[in-house]
């Protein structure tokens, strides 16, 4: 016969946790639990009135528009994900494996520099490098080409996108491969794996979790960046957090505003979700 | 063991006491002085010290304000706020009725204010500013809305017709200020609506909705306040519909090659009025602001305010910015007997008040305006 040990709760463990979770509950799943019963709410006159209405979800899943945008913000940071994840891997597969330790803390050090200033103060940087008399141009006029149209494009918005994502693709990429044990890619060569299969099938399985997890931020925080499309694609088409400004700014309509955002949401959770089942699924599964 | 590491319980008191009094010098001296401040709710600068430094100064007040832009965005600013939230609100006249019904403005009285001294007769009873003969809101500048464009991609003869948007050679070059009223009222009126562009039936609507989605092609963005003022500088924009001088006119006295006109076809004039807060304390004070906006020195402020410069509504404050600055005076013709003197343009017919769709709903006219921005 064996007794059951007794557990008595620790105190001293739950009073350092509270604190996380009483902010994480007022901060962030109240609200978010106001925003969901807000998307029923109706308006009039200006003014919000608690209401459990689906007029709002009707009215916004039924235009054409909403679905446009969606599909198109959803390209964009798909595409912006994908970008990111080829354009940063060069960089950290050389700072992760053949950088000196000495260039690989200063390269870190340059990639978080970007991050102490605000984004959108950058972005306005960058508008001054896109125009049309901006510096990119009045170099491709010194050689006798363009201008080109860069800013309010949908080129842009993708290097305001690679201006917020790509440092931190690179840190996050960096951190993963440089955690592998290259005796595992030696092991490759020996067996007379060559330098580019040995990347494709020993490195990047073995880094999958990292090179996933940094995909996944670029993601996410593109399919929510109003900053970019706004400021350097110039709302042309708008995506949806451009949509969830406009809605909200005209007539008051914090609902429809709500809907579109619990869309974002949901979307966010499932490509989340997915992407980190697939970073830890094991092999042969 | 140094005695300043064990204090005694008179040390404390002592150091406490003056630690206090150091610290609470500045909050006395500022309740001395007792600083009135005054909670605005207006468009971009109208709070800035080029605008209200003066009476600031004169008056130990402090303005604080917040900015909106729109007359939706007004509204919905408004309406998340406690009561007696704003102790002045600016607004465009179109908004005052709603702001009156929903209760957020106080009756004003005629008597304190220079209606014998304004520059034109609609001016004294202007549309929305007045209910049941009841005064709620003040109007203290005004300002014309056509076809705004670069004169080296734009030839004045073509600005006269809003045509000018479809100019093949500015495809991707015509911005938009992002706000559905201005824009639609403008393709109103190249519909050939003229006093009726506001009021338009089923079928009117969808030709403006048909002349709009026509012009989508030429489109290469659609801007907030400072986005406008920026693709007009940096030559990304040649042309920008939805807006009038009040843009352009900062850039052009900055010396930029843009300018702003009256189309054949007719402008659309945006007259901004100041209301008191419902329930203020402080409506004298603000009573004695409107008054200071009124008078010459503040019309002149008002006329060259550096967000975005506005008409003079009364007939001293024209004066006195013809005196003090003839230059601006002529470029906006604000001179008597200039062809494009505002008020020769509403006499002749040229000029339509903004106001709201009288057909439709705003929420109609605001949906539009989404699918117009998602179409290729």
């Amino acid at each position: 016969m064996t007794t059951k040990p007794t557990t008595r709760p620790d105190y001293y463990a739950i009073a350092w946790r509270l604190p996380l979770i009483v902010w994480q509950g007022l901060f962030f799943v109240g609200p978010l639990l106001f925003m969901v019963a807000m998307s029923f709410f109706l308006v009039k006159n200006y003014r919000m009135e608690a209401a459990f209405q689906f007029s709002n979800w009707q009215r916004m899943l039924s235009k054409d528009f909403f679905w446009d945008a969606y599909f198109f913000t959803l390209w964009l940071a798909l595409l912006a994900t994908a970008i990111t994840s080829v354009v940063a891997f060069p960089a950290s597969y050389f700072l992760a494996f053949k950088a000196s330790e000495k260039t690989r803390r200063w390269a870190i050090f340059f990639l978080i520099i970007p991050f102490f200033t605000s984004y959108l103060v950058r972005v306005f940087a960058w508008q001054v490098i896109l125009a049309q008399s901006g510096v990119i141009n009045a170099g491709l006029s010194f050689i006798g080409i363009g201008p080109w149209q860069m800013l309010n494009t949908q080129f842009g918005t993708m290097v305001g996108y690679l201006v917020l994502c790509l440092p931190l693709a690179v840190i996050l990429q960096t951190f993963s491969l440089a955690n592998i044990d290259t005796r595992l890619v030696e092991a490759a060569h020996n067996l007379g794996c060559g330098r580019l299969r040995a990347v494709f099938t020993v490195v990047m399985p073995l880094a999958k979790t990292g090179l996933v997890v940094a995909a996944v931020f670029c993601f996410i925080l593109s399919f929510g960046d109003f900053v970019s499309p706004y400021y350097l694609g110039g709302s042309k088409p708008p995506t949806l957090s451009i949509m969830i400004v406009d809605t909200s700014k005209s007539g008051q309509q914090w609902p429809r505003a709500a809907v579109v955002a619990i869309t974002m949401i949901l979307t966010l959770l499932v490509v989340a979700f997915t992407a980190i089942g697939f970073a830890y699924r094991k092999r042969g599964k | 063991m140094p005695k300043i590491l064990k204090p005694n319980r008179r040390d404390v008191l002592k150091y406490g006491a003056a630690a206090t009094t150091a610290l609470c010098t500045p909050y006395v001296s500022r309740a001395w002085a007792d600083t009135v401040e005054i909670n605005m709710l207006a468009w971009y600068g109208h709070g800035e010290p080029d605008v209200v430094g003066e009476f600031e100064a004169a008056n130990n007040v402090k303005f604080k304000p917040k900015y909106y832009a729109g007359g939706d965005n007004m509204m919905a600013l408004i309406a998340q706020s406690p009561p007696g939230t704003y102790d002045i609100i600016l607004s465009d006249a179109e908004f005052v009725q709603q702001l009156n019904q929903a209760g957020y403005i106080e009756e004003m009285n005629p008597a304190d204010y220079p209606f014998d001294d304004m520059l034109y007769d609609d001016f004294k009873h202007f549309p929305g500013h007045w209910k049941d003969d009841k005064l709620y809101s003040m109007m203290v500048r005004f300002g014309h809305l056509g076809v705004s464009y670069n004169t080296t991609a734009v030839s004045d003869a073509e600005a006269a017709s809003y045509k000018a948007f479809w100019k093949p050679e500015i495809k991707g070059k015509v911005g938009h200020f992002d706000w559905h009223l201005p824009n639609l009222g403008q393709m109103s009126l190249y519909n050939g609506n003229g006093a009726k562009l506001w009021d338009q039936d089923e079928a009117g609507w969808k030709k403006i909705q048909e002349t709009t989605m026509s012009l989508r092609p030429q489109v290469g963005g659609f801007f907030d306040y400072g986005g406008t003022f920026n693709g007009l500088k940096n030559n990304e924009m040649m042309a920008m519909a939805g807006i009038g001088d009040w843009i352009t006119g900062v850039l052009e006295r900055d010396g930029a090659p843009v300018k702003s006109v009256v189309p054949t076809e007719g402008g659309i004039q945006w007259t901004e009025s100041y209301s008191i807060g419902k329930g203020t304390p402080k409506a004298d004070t603000v009573k004695k602001f409107i008054q200071y906006m009124l008078s010459p020195e503040g019309q002149v402020h008002s006329a060259r305010m550096l967000a975005y410069p506005g008409f003079c509504v009364t007939k001293a404050g024209r004066a006195l910015l013809d005196q003090k600055d003839p230059k601006e005076a002529q470029r906006t013709g604000q001179v008597d007997g200039m062809p494009n003197d505002p008020i020769t343009l509403i006499k002749d017919g040229r000029i339509h008040y903004r106001d709201i769709p009288v057909q439709q709903s705003l929420e109609d006219w605001n949906e539009f305006w989404q699918e117009y921005k998602n179409a290729s």
